[in-house]
């Protein structure tokens, strides 16, 4: 294949929900389609969510950056390997995957999880509270959408409430596109820091937090404590914010929806925020749908893709709770798939609940137009949601 | 009528099934997968299948 049959990756988005255009094509065609990246490397391009489902369960493709031929998008996505930060699970194969996993998952149940819904609603409430005392206009992805992910996971891992401002304007500097690299390098090294104290200061005196949890288990390091908070702090924040901001445009133009749980599966499916955050290399030759990938090459499995693939939902460009969105893979699938998940469900339920019952005249300030939405990011989002009520 | 089983050794906890199926499936303490209705019918068992369809680790088999 000469490099003139590339398409060039990564594609732009051209509205709220829609996966790129291209994709369409991508996935009537058989085979998979061969990219490149800015960096000139090739990926092989995954759409179909049967396909999408087989790349992440076989255990021929692995999630490890230190493989020869792991794609690398842009610096942000340059996923970081366990060997760089340790208890970077999300980047290890089974079976050294399954030990991170398994001391994570009792502090991840369904349970656990609803246990969490007052603290949750008491942080939702505290953010309303504050754009109520403002006036009657707020930037809703600063005000809101961020700052609900951010003090939610600050207060899973235990971190004292006098320390909340600290850990969620560096976290947000971590998490805002517009970030120098310097400066996210700089919050990255506050946050660890502060973290590692954290840890210290847990073993030492334990609370009910996850921290101080996953210390008296045993089954992980401190060293290793501190890169699974720092995964935790960075997996659940930008996606878990642009999928509440995404999810009040939507509501906002189908109103009908607002009060019907079916909705949260069908945000999740539509908007599909994190659609190049599942990368792959193959360890060994592996047929997909039809295509040969050799040992060593990118497998990129759009998530977004393969939850608007039309023989898994009908038409799927059309935002309808009323489908039963289950089987979306819009927090992957197989072995990776998202630890946060339930919590993410839990935080969307509770901001809809919060913003569209204490404030029933919210909308959107601007034309739908004008709206800055991240058409290139990793994630896709939006910038900023000026609203006003 | 079917008859459900679960690899327990496969099972991620990521509850998918206590959410498709709560009349069928259970997390334990651990996170891991339980059993609750081995021998599930009528809407229990559609919604069995349904678990078993969307289990990212494919832990779940549903013997006919
Ligand atoms: C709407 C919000 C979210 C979306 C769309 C999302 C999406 C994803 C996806 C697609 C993966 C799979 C990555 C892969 O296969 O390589 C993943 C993994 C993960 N997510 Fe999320 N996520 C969200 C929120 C969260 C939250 C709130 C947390 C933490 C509290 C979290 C923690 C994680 C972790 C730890 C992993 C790695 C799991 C593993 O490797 O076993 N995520 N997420
Ligand atoms: S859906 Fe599958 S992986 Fe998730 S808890 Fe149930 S059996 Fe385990």
């Amino acid at each position: 294949m000469t490099s003139t049959d590339l398409v060039p990756f990564m594609m732009r988005r051209p509205g709220v929900p829609f996966p790129p255009p291209e994709y369409e094509g991508f996935r009537t065609k058989p085979g998979l389609t061969k990219a490149a990246l800015p960096s000139g490397e090739t990926v092989w391009l995954v759409t179909r969510h049967e396909e999408v489902r087989a790349v992440l369960t076989d255990p021929r493709i692995s999630s490890n950056p230190t493989h020869e031929g792991f794609p690398r998008p842009s610096r942000t996505v340059g996923a970081p390997s366990a060997d760089d930060v340790p208890g970077w699970f999300v980047s290890l194969d089974p079976p050294d995957h399954n030990r991170f996993r398994k001391a994570l998952i009792p502090e991840f149940t369904v349970r656990r999880i609803r246990a969490l819904r007052p603290a949750v609603e008491q942080i939702v409430d505290h953010a309303i509270d504050q754009m109520l005392a403002k006036g009657n206009t707020a930037e809703l992805v600063e005000d809101f959408s961020l700052t609900v992910p951010s003090l939610v996971i600050s207060a899973l891992l235990g971190v004292p409430k006098v320390d909340r401002d600290f850990f969620e304007e560096k976290t947000k500097v971590l998490v805002t596109l517009t970030s120098t690299d310097e400066q996210r390098d700089k919050a990255s090294e506050h946050l660890l820091r502060y973290i590692n104290r954290l840890i210290t200061i847990k073993s030492k005196r334990p609370g009910d937090d996850l921290i101080s949890k996953l210390l008296q288990g045993g089954l992980l390091t401190p060293q290793e404590l501190s890169g699974v908070s720092m995964l935790l702090l960075i997996a659940g924040h930008e996606t878990t914010a642009n999928n509440i901001s995404l999810g009040v445009v939507t509501l906002l133009q189908q109103k009908q929806w607002i009060d019907d749980d079916r909705m949260i599966e069908e945000l999740l499916r539509y908007h599909s925020v994190a659609d190049l955050v599942a990368l792959r290399v193959a360890i060994e030759d592996v047929e997909i749908g039809g295509q040969l990938v050799r040992a060593g090459e990118g497998i990129v499995p759009l998530v977004a893709g393969a939850n608007h693939d039309p023989d898994m939902f009908e038409r799927p460009d059309e935002f309808d709770p009323s489908r039963s969105a289950t089987g979306h893979v819009a927090f992957g699938y197989g072995v990776h798939q998202c630890l946060g998940q339930n919590l993410v469900r839990l935080e969307m339920d509770v901001a809809y609940r919060g913003l569209f019952r204490r404030i029933p005249t919210l909308e959107v300030a601007v034309p739908l137009e004008e709206l800055r939405f991240k058409y290139d990011g990793v994630l896709f989002g939006l910038h900023a949601l000026p609203v006003r009520w | 009528m079917a008859r459900i089983s679960v690899d327990t050794g496969k099972c991620i906890g990521s509850a998918q099934c206590v959410l498709a199926a709560p009349d069928v499936f259970d997390q334990d303490d651990d996170g891991f997968v339980t059993v609750l209705d081995a021998s599930p019918s009528g809407d229990a068992e559609s919604t069995a299948r349904t678990a078993r369809g969307i289990c990212p680790a494919q832990a779940i088999t549903v013997h006919d």
